[in-house]
């Protein structure tokens, strides 16, 4: 019974008690533990796999995205430009329309006034002709009053008609 | 420091021994004869127990060897502490096997002071310091087949199940949570933190890519040595059994280490066991295979060993320093104090060396034992076609 020699007694406890300790411990207690880190594990790889794999689809997206506002802003500026060109065309338009509006109402109203002036020259004339020829019966019929008149102009008219037929 | 104290120890070691020897020589014959004599009438006298004992106590006798062995070996008591000369011990089942009477159970408590009961007595070793359950028989005096709870044996107890209960007690947050989730902390976290430590840096790069079947009792072994190294080192009850420096504990785990690794060993192994690849010469006269086999069990008798031994060594420096305290006691008030501060100083550090040595101790013991284990698992073809 000395220091280095077992005793049988612990031999045997010390064998059905770390039975029992290594029974409860390897089926209550350890694996539950090492599975449980294992599963967080993976779960903590996975999520970096997703996070690296999220990331790469975000630089893409990036790109895209700044595609797309590249292309948006050429857009607006050819909007832009395409609304500025439309304006002057349409001013521009619009200008000459009026110009051919205006050259048209001018026109009529030249021939208007034309047809009026025509119009107030033939009444005019008319008026006149009327006038003359009520002034000449007055003059006559005051001139023709006595004979000798008469016949003077007679004469006179004969004699103009005379020279005329001569001239002619 | 150190040198005054070693110094102090060498100068009063002999007296000591001197001492032990001068008093304890007529009581040493008295027990030696004791196995012989089978009349119950020669027995020593029902005080001879607690005589021993006294023999450290009251009369300024410090008996060295006594005190060394009395606090390392087993015991069919547990002493707890010595009050005026009275002994504070809790008394423990002996359960033993009478070739004539059959079993015997009943408390230690009725063995005390050399009492005999039922035939059975508790005698003495002066050898190994410790007491041996011996029974009576008409042919003579004979151990009985002895599985008493013995002192040892109620630490182990003790030890297994706070083990038990602190691993069940952190696990079972593991029930409550989805560990993908979230990580626990407090003794959750710590248990978590200590197993993972083992699997990952110990169990894993030694077992190789099976560790998974063996990592269960691994991790058992390494915190069942761990917890009684540890509970080793208090120095009161219900701690402060020696059992990891016991060698029938130590024997035990070398055994399940041997198991582990011969059971499960693979074809591979047993060949280079029986048929190494060594030249024929090595192997016709099985030099080779006889080395192998005996290899077979040193590495598990190296474990025994040095867990063993570590241990024990552990509780004997401590005790040792410990024992200046007593050793000056005679040297007068001034000598003794001195010298007591210093050992008090170097018990902490022993103490504290003794924690590094739990720990170490329990992970050279699962370390080796996975590598043992991973030899026995390797696949060399797979490793040749990875190449």
């Amino acid at each position: 019974m000395s220091l280095i020699t077992p005793d049988f007694g612990l031999l045997f406890w010390m064998t059905l008690i770390f039975g029992i300790v290594f029974f409860i411990l390897a089926k209550f207690g350890f694996p539950v533990l090492t599975d449980m880190v294992r599963k967080r594990q993976e779960r903590i790889e996975k999520s970096i796999e997703d996070a690296r794999e999220i990331e790469a689809r975000m630089a893409s997206w990036k790109v895209e995205q700044a595609q797309m506002l590249e292309a948006t802003r050429k857009e607006q500026s050819q909007m832009l430009r395409e609304a500025t060109e439309t304006k002057a065309r349409i001013v521009a338009d619009a200008k000459a329309q009026a110009q051919a509006e205006a050259d048209k109402i001018l026109a009529e109203a030249k021939l208007q006034i034309a047809a009026e002036k025509e119009s107030a020259l033939r009444d005019v004339r008319k008026e006149v002709a009327l006038l003359s020829v009520q002034v000449a019966e007055k003059v006559l019929r005051h001139e023709l009053s006595d004979d000798g008149n008469q016949r003077a102009f007679i004469d006179e008219l004969v004699d103009e008609a005379s020279k005329a037929q001569m001239h002619s | 420091m150190m040198l005054a104290l070693l110094i102090s120890l060498i100068l009063l070691w002999p007296a000591a021994q001197e001492n032990y020897f001068s008093q304890g020589f007529a009581k040493n014959q008295f027990s030696s004869t004791l196995v012989i004599q089978s009349d119950a009438s020669v027995m020593p006298g029902p005080d001879r127990a607690s005589e021993m004992a006294d023999q450290v106590g009251h009369d300024g006798e410090f008996d060295m060897d006594e005190y060394l062995y009395g606090h390392v070996v087993d015991a069919y008591d547990w002493h707890i502490t010595t009050v005026n000369g009275k002994h504070i011990s809790i008394p423990l089942l002996i359960i033993a096997r009478s070739k004539t009477t059959g079993w015997h159970v009943f408390s230690s408590g009725k063995l005390a002071h050399g009492h005999e009961y039922e035939g059975f007595y508790l005698w003495h070793d002066q050898e190994s310091h410790r007491d041996c359950l011996m029974e009576h028989t008409p042919s003579g005096d004979v151990r009985p087949l002895d599985i008493s709870i013995t002192k040892n044996v109620a630490g182990l107890l003790f030890n297994s199940l706070v083990l038990v209960l602190l691993v069940l007690f952190g696990v079972k947050w593991y029930r409550r949570h989805d560990a993908r989730e979230e990580a626990p902390g407090g003794f959750s976290g710590l248990l978590e933190m200590l197993v993972m430590m083992v699997e990952d840096d110990i169990i894993k790069p030694c077992i190789g890519p099976d560790y998974k079947r063996y990592s269960p009792y691994l991790l058992t072994a390494f915190f069942f040595i761990f917890v009684n190294n540890l509970l080793g080192i208090v120095p009161f009850f219900p701690g402060g059994a020696n059992i990891t420096g016991n060698i029938a504990v130590t024997f035990m785990m070398a055994v399940f280490t041997f198991l582990a690794v011969n059971l499960f060993g693979n074809k591979h192994y047993y060949k280079d066991i029986f048929w190494p690849e060594v030249p024929l010469f090595l192997k016709a006269f099985p030099l080779m295979p006889l080395i192998e086999i005996i290899g077979l069990f040193t590495k598990p008798f190296s474990l025994m060993v040095r867990l063993f031994a570590n241990i024990l060594a552990g509780h004997m420096m401590i005790l040792g320093v410990v024992s200046v305290v007593f050793l000056t006691a005679s040297l007068g008030p001034a000598m003794n104090g001195g010298l007591s501060a210093i050992a008090v100083l170097f018990g902490v550090f022993m103490d504290v060396l003794e924690l590094l040595v739990a720990f170490l101790q329990a992970y050279i013991f699962t370390m080796l034992s996975s590598v043992f284990i991973g030899l026995s698992r390797q696949h060399p073809e797979e490793e040749k076609a990875e190449e």
